[in-house]
């Protein structure tokens, strides 16, 4: 039954809200069933999709949402001595706290150790300060033994540093949560105690050059491959088919090969009394080993070319499409063969050079085992220092915040790429 | 005192035995640092247990360090029974609770462990060194002392050293003139750390950085350096079984126990325990160093050690006489500043 627009005119006001027609009834009815069943279908669509969503959702977003979480949670003090941190978190942050806080602290100390919980906090301690770990490990020792008639002076004769301001500013900070500390001190910057925000000293500020570095590294790489794969993948697209499938395979199979054989190899042709070295010194080129490995050059030749298939054949699939017509219509029209590959051909495969370049540089960003095999003491990239915070120092706070930094580059260049080249036009083999 | 240790052996042997048929189909979940290490303990510790209780092990490597025992703990599924830990883990497990606490009573007689070598935790399982190596074959003069580590003059080459400030920074003060009974005190100092990276200054350019311990005579053997910071059992390990023609130099050696420890909520944990008590016994304790060159951490398992292996042990008097050895309480405080200015000297 058609909808009637008239049923509803301005003109027939009588009709409208209190004595709704027949018709306007009927209509109203027939669009909620159209409704309910244009619902169903798409509940059924949602539903054949929802093991996949479910998937995503648990194996990729919860847990890069979690890393994340980690770079703004602060709960070690909280967990460990629960009772002081809510004291501190209430204190108002001037000086050296009463006896009441010692008592706390005195007590909380006693708790966290039996429990297993100390060294925990001990150790989110350090973060902030060296030796805070054994400041407090001491104390928690000495706490266990007697009580006495008040816990603070007997706290500051047992350790100086329990007067100190700064030893109470330190703990309250890493009492309250959540906070941008492990953010700051991704960028290295630190909240100095008159409570602003400052570069952390020369010599202790790591992480704003290695994300330079990185990103550094990760586009000359894709510079380099996007050099020497540009005419790998016009050869491929415009030899005979029988040839090109055997050039093919010069592509194919490295890409096979696992990134962990191919760093190896690498390692083993260009190390001081490898391949290349005696062939060089063979040949007399070279009296000394040419420096190869350990650094930059190569960290730069190792990823170059582990990602370099990635980029061929992005770009192939996009050249492979291009139809010859337009070079020959634009030779015919009196272009030199050179002018009509930069005007015609190269426009119309842009779109590879996007995919392959976008490809090449988020992978190079995560780069880790390649670097540390074959660079140097000035190559680090930013995942092996987000490794190292994992693995040997545990402080996952930090490691979320690297984490979180190089998330952002990633969705940053995205946005770049997307403008300059459209994702949607981006094909991929 | 014979009699009375092969009585207690014989005894240990009798409980295994007794308790072998309620366990015989368990399997413990072993966690080494692999390599040559993990092949040696097969053979002088895991087949053994495995004859006497029939409890079986199956292994697995790391690298070190605690994240995954941590992020297991957190999860609430250890898969883990028994870890090969490096003293500081150690320390800072047992401190957060992730190790079981260990029942010292179990082992038996105690007093001749080296002291420090049994924790609230976990049992040191041998004593092991970091070390510098060179090719016999290719260096004219032999090196001798770690001055010589650091004289590009006298020895010129590559140096090889671990991408770590520990021990690094150690040897750079003792090498600069610091006794090696004071070298901890020094480095406490923000004086004495701007002296060791002074001293490391001079043979920056010429540092190759390894990662991993297999790397340390693999860079020696590919002629990438001239002299290697290293594990001494590896580098024994590849002169003996690989033929090389590597050399040790012992001096300011850097030593430090090796634990085992039972993670917090490992599945296992009183076959773990059994096997820790076991592997401890001094003549189980002395086997290892057939197959590779550790020491036992207790005395009484000296007299069990091949006599002509002593000689490449760490403990041994003539490579003992200037050992340091690792003071992990001071790592534990210091390694995020000391990393941190460590990073940046890398760069720099």
């Amino acid at each position: 039954m058609p909808a009637s627009p008239h049923a509803r005119s301005p003109g027939n006001p009588g009709n409208h809200g209190t004595h709704p027609s027949a018709e306007g009834l009927a209509t109203a009815a027939a669009r909620q069933t159209y409704r309910r069943v244009q619902r169903h279908a798409s509940m059924r669509a949602l539903l054949l999709t929802l093991p996949l969503i479910v998937f995503l959702l648990s194996t990729f977003i919860a847990p890069i949402a979690m890393l994340l979480a980690r770079s703004v949670q602060n709960h070690e003090m909280a967990d460990g001595m629960p009772h002081l941190a809510r004291a501190l978190v209430a204190w108002d942050g001037n000086g050296v706290p009463g006896e009441t806080t010692f008592a706390l602290l005195a007590a909380d100390l006693k708790q966290a150790r039996e429990s297993g919980q100390l060294g925990t906090v001990a150790r989110r301690m350090n973060f902030a300060q060296p030796e805070f770990r054994s400041l407090l490990m001491r104390t928690a020792r000495a706490v266990g033994d007697d009580t006495p008639a008040a816990w603070k002076p007997a706290l500051i004769e047992l350790d100086a540093r329990w007067d100190s301001p700064e030893t109470w500013r330190l703990l309250k900070r890493a009492a309250t949560s959540p906070t941008p500390d492990y953010l700051l001190a991704g960028m290295d910057a630190q909240v100095i105690p008159q409570g602003t925000v400052a570069s952390v000293p020369d010599n202790a500020s790591v992480y704003r050059e290695a994300f330079l570095r990185t990103i550094s590294i990760s586009a000359t790489v894709t510079i380099l491959c996007l050099i020497l794969g540009y005419p790998v993948a016009w050869l491929l697209a415009n030899l005979p088919e029988k040839q090109s499938h055997r050039l093919m395979l010069f592509v194919i199979v490295p890409f096979w090969t696992s990134l962990l054989v191919r760093t190896t190899a690498w390692y083993v042709l260009l190390q001081p009394g490898g391949v290349i070295n005696s062939l060089l010194s063979m040949l007399g080129l070279t009296s000394h080993p040419v420096a190869l490995i350990f650094n930059r050059t190569g960290v730069l030749i190792g990823m170059t070319h582990v990602l370099l298939p990635y980029m061929i054949l992005a770009i192939y699939s996009v050249m492979k499409s291009v139809s010859p017509i337009y070079m020959r219509a634009a030779k015919s029209l009196g272009a030199h063969p050179f002018t009509a590959f930069v005007r015609i051909y190269i426009p119309q495969t842009l779109p590879g050079v996007g995919a392959g370049c976008f490809l090449v540089f988020v992978l190079a960003l995560g780069y880790y085992i390649t670097p540390s095999l074959l660079g140097g003491a000035g190559d680090e990239m930013i995942s092996q220092l987000i490794a190292m915070q994992t693995n040997t120092q545990l402080n996952w706070g930090l490691a979320g915040a690297l984490s979180a930094y190089l998330v952002i580059f990633t969705a940053v260049f995205y946005f770049i790429f997307n403008r300059i080249v459209g994702i949607d036009r981006l094909r991929f083999g | 005192m014979r009699t009375s240790l092969k009585l207690h052996c014989a005894s240990l042997a009798v409980l295994a035995f007794a308790t072998s048929a309620s366990h015989a189909a368990e399997t413990l979940n072993v966690v080494t640092f692999g390599g040559a290490f993990e092949a040696a303990a097969k053979k002088a510790w895991f087949e053994p247990f495995t004859q006497a209780s029939g409890v079986t092990f199956a292994t697995e490597s790391y690298d070190g360090g605690l994240a995954k025992l941590s992020a297991m703990e957190q999860a609430k599924n250890t898969t883990w029974d028994l870890i090969d830990m490096e003293t500081n883990d150690a320390i800072t497990a047992c401190d957060e609770g992730l190790l079981k606490k260990f029942d010292k009573k179990t082992l038996g007689k105690t007093s001749d462990f080296i002291s420090g070598s049994i924790s609230e935790c976990a049992v040191a399982s041998m004593v092991w060194s970091t070390i510098y190596a060179y090719d016999a074959s290719k260096l004219k003069a032999a090196p001798t002392s770690v001055n010589d580590f650091f004289d590009l003059q006298k020895f010129p080459g590559k140096r090889g050293l671990r991408k770590s400030p520990k021990v690094t920074m150690e040897w750079a003060l003792i090498a600069d003139g610091v006794d090696p009974k004071d070298v901890y005190k020094v480095l406490a100092t923000p004086a004495g750390v701007d002296r060791a990276f002074k001293k490391l200054d001079t043979i920056k350019k010429n540092i190759v950085w390894w990662e991993s311990g297999a790397q340390a005579p693999q860079l020696l053997a590919d002629g990438a350096v001239a002299m290697v910071q290293a594990y001494n059992g590896r580098i024994d390990d590849a002169a003996k079984k690989d033929k090389k023609p590597f050399k040790a130099v012992w001096d300011a050696q850097v030593y430090d126990f090796e634990w085992w420890g039972v993670p917090a909520g490992a599945k296992h944990a009183d076959a773990a325990a059994k096997f820790i008590v076991s592997q401890a016994q001094p003549k189980a304790s002395a086997d290892l160093s057939k197959y590779i060159a550790y020491a036992p951490p207790r005395k009484d398992a000296i007299q069990y050690v091949d006599k002509q292996r002593l000689a490449d042990m760490p403990t041994a008097p003539e490579n003992f006489k200037r050992a340091v050895q690792i003071n992990a309480n001071f790592w534990a405080d210091n390694a995020d500043a000391i990393n941190k200015r460590f990073q940046v000297w890398l760069t720099q």
